[in-house]
C-alpha cells in the first residue's frame, strides 16, 4: 500500500463513531458500506440512523469496490499547500456497480501506486469502470480508483 | 396563516463595493443606517433583527453602535448563500405576526476575512461531512459545483457556451451599474474562453467576484409604510427549501442531485403566490457560479428539465433583449459577492423603478438564493 506522509493533507478523523468501521475496513483493504440491520436498506456516508425505518442498528457489508465515473472534475492552483504542487489533478464520484445510490468521492490514478496526478484528466469520461485500491495517507488507508475492464 | 402582503421593504441601503478599509462591522453599520434613512424610519424604531448564521456582525454589535432600542425579535437563517431571502422571509414572518414592528435585516461581508473563507481553516483531521470530500482534494466551493456542473452537462448537453451567455449578460448589466466592481470593464466570449480554469469544467469567469461591503433592507407592516419615504415594495411570498436526503454542497448521494433545494422552495413559493413564474418580470438569481443560473432557472419553472442552459441563448437572460432579464444589477458575477444580499436590493429596486437596468414597469421581481445548499426566495411586488 502506497504511503504519502505529508501534514498539510486532509485526512478523515478516525474519533467519528459513525464512519470509523469505514476507514478500518479500508485499512483490511475493504470498501465497506453501511447497511441498517433492521430493514437491510444500504446508506453512505454513514450516520447513526436509518431514514427509511429509524432504527439505530447498524452493520457494515463489504461491497464488490467495483463502479463508474458519475461525474469527475479538474482543480487548478490555487489550491492549499500540499495540493496546489499536485494540480492540475482529478477528482472523480465514483455510482457503486450494486446499488447506484452509493457514491464515493475519490481520485482516479494510474496504478495502486500512483499520485492523483497520474492520469491525464483528458481521457477521463464519465461512465467508464473503476475499481477500488487503497493508499495510506499520514498513516490512514483511503480509498482510490483505477480503471477496470468494464 | 399566510403573511401575503403584509408586510413591505421599506428602506434599503448598501456600502459600496470592493475592496474596502473598514471593518465588516463598520460596513454592516453604515449599510443598517443608510437603509433606515432611506425609509425615513428612526433606530429606535426598530424591534427585530434577522441575519445570517456567518454573518460576522451579531446582533448585540450592531444594536449598540446604530443605537437601536428594545429588541423583541432576533434570528439567524444558515446555509451560506442559501440564506439570504429565508432572512428576508424570518424577518417578514416576525413582522406580520407581531413579534417586533420593524425588522432589519442585513449582512455585511469582507474577502479577506476568516468568517468568510471558511475552507482555509480546516483542520486537516476532519470529522463533519467534508471527510467524505476533502481527503480527495476536493476543497473549494468551486471544485463541488463544478462536479454537478459536468453531471448536468453530460445528462442535458449544456455548453460552456451557455455558461458563458450567464457570465456575460451579469456583465453588461454590470456595465451600466456605477456601483458595480466590474462596471468598467467589459467582457467578450473570447475572455470568457480563454481564461484560466478554476475547476474544470469551471473558469474564472464562471466565478463569483471576491467583495467587501455591506447592504440592508428595513421590512415593515404596510400600514406603516403608509408614511416612509418611498414607494413600499411589497412581500408578496417567501419560501425556504430543503428536500429529502440532501447534503450541502457535496450534493452527490441521493437518487436525483441535479434536483436541488430550488425545486422545494419554488413549489412552495408558486403555492404561497397568486403568480406563477410567467408573471415574473425580472429576476435575480443566486450566482455564485454561473452553473447556478441554469439549475435555477429549471427549478423556480421558467423552463423544463435540462432546458436551463439554452434559455440563456439569444440574450434571453439580459436586460433590453430578453423575455427575462436576470442579476440586472451585475449580480455576484459582476457586481458584488455579499452572500446574494445584493440580490435582494436590487429585486426591491426593480420593483421601487430605480434600477441601472430598470425593467420597465415591473410588477413582479424574484429573487433566489443559492441552489445546491438549504435555500429560500421571494417574491417583491409592486403595492396594490
Amino acid at each position: 500500500m502506497l504511503e504519502t506522509n505529508d501534514d498539510r493533507l486532509f485526512v478523515p478523523d478516525l474519533d467519528d463513531d459513525d464512519s470509523r468501521p469505514f476507514w478500518e475496513g479500508c485499512a483490511l483493504g475493504e470498501l465497506r458500506v453501511q447497511a441498517c440491520a433492521s430493514c437491510s436498506q444500504w446508506r453512505m456516508p454513514p450516520r447513526p440512523m436509518c431514514p427509511r425505518c429509524r432504527s439505530l442498528d447498524v452493520t457494515w457489508v463489504v461491497s464488490s469496490g467495483r463502479g463508474t465515473v458519475w461525474s469527475f472534475v479538474v482543480p487548478h492552483a490555487p489550491l492549499l499547500p500540499g495540493y496546489t504542487e499536485l494540480a492540475p489533478y482529478n477528482v472523480i464520484v465514483v455510482e457503486l456497480n450494486e446499488n447506484s445510490l452509493i457514491r464515493f468521492v475519490g481520485n482516479l490514478v494510474l496504478g495502486p501506486n500512483a499520485p492523483i496526478n497520474s492520469i491525464d484528466p483528458a481521457t477521463i469520461a464519465i461512465g467508464e469502470a473503476v475499481a477500488v485500491v487503497f493508499q495510506r495517507v499520514n498513516g490512514i488507508a483511503l480509498p482510490f480508483w483505477i480503471r477496470a475492464p468494464s | 396563516m399566510s403573511i401575503k402582503d403584509l408586510t413591505a421593504v421599506v428602506g434599503i441601503g448598501q456600502t459600496e463595493f470592493g475592496r474596502l478599509e473598514q471593518n465588516e462591522l463598520t460596513l454592516a453599520c453604515r449599510a443598517i443606517s443608510l437603509a433606515l434613512d432611506d425609509a425615513g424610519i428612526a433606530p429606535h424604531e426598530v424591534d427585530g433583527l434577522a441575519s445570517s448564521t456567518m454573518e460576522p456582525n451579531r446582533e448585540v454589535e450592531v444594536a449598540r453602535n446604530v443605537g437601536l432600542g428594545d429588541i423583541t425579535f432576533f434570528s439567524q437563517v444558515g446555509y451560506g448563500g442559501g440564506a439570504a431571502c429565508g432572512i428576508i422571509g424570518h424577518a417578514a414572518m416576525a413582522v406580520a405576526t407581531g413579534q417586533c414592528n420593524v425588522a432589519v435585516a442585513w449582512r455585511g461581508r469582507k474577502r479577506a476575512a476568516k468568517s468568510s473563507r471558511p475552507w482555509t481553516q480546516a483542520s486537516t483531521r476532519i470529522a463533519d461531512k467534508n471527510m467524505w470530500s476533502r481527503p480527495f482534494g476536493m476543497l473549494r466551493p468551486v471544485d463541488e459545483i463544478a462536479m454537478l456542473t459536468r453531471r448536468y452537462m453530460h445528462e442535458y448537453g449544456a455548453t460552456r457556451d451557455h455558461l458563458a451567455n450567464v457570465a456575460l449578460a451579469s456583465r453588461a448589466h454590470a456595465n451600466r451599474n456605477p456601483n458595480a466592481a466590474m462596471y468598467t470593464k467589459p467582457m467578450t466570449r473570447d475572455a470568457y474562453m480563454d481564461s484560466r480554469w478554476i475547476s474544470e469544467p469551471l473558469c474564472l469567469f464562471d466565478n463569483c467576484l471576491e467583495s467587501d461591503g455591506a447592504l440592508a433592507v428595513v421590512i415593515a407592516r404596510r400600514d406603516r409604510a403608509a408614511d416612509t419615504r418611498h414607494e413600499p415594495v411589497i412581500v408578496h411570498a417567501v419560501a425556504q427549501g430543503l428536500p429529502p436526503q440532501h447534503q450541502t454542497m457535496t450534493n452527490f448521494f441521493n437518487d436525483d442531485p441535479l434536483r436541488g433545494p430550488a425545486w422545494v422552495t419554488a413549489r412552495k413559493l408558486w403555492e404561497r403566490a397568486d403568480v406563477g413564474p410567467r408573471d415574473v418580470n425580472v429576476a435575480q438569481l443566486y450566482d455564485a457560479f454561473s452553473p447556478l443560473i441554469p439549475l435555477s432557472l429549471e427549478g423556480y419553472g421558467f423552463c423544463e428539465r435540462g432546458e436551463g442552459g439554452a434559455f440563456t441563448d439569444n440574450g434571453n437572460t439580459q436586460w433590453g433583449t430578453g423575455a427575462l432579464p436576470v442579476n440586472t444589477s451585475g449580480g455576484g458575477m459582476s457586481e458584488a459577492y455579499v452572500h446574494g444580499f445584493n440580490l435582494i436590493v436590487e429585486g426591491v429596486r426593480q420593483i421601487r423603478g430605480t434600477s441601472t437596468s430598470q425593467v420597465e414597469n415591473a410588477q413582479v421581481s424574484l429573487v433566489t438564493s443559492g441552489e445546491g445548499v438549504p435555500t429560500s426566495a421571494v417574491l417583491f411586488t409592486k403595492a396594490r
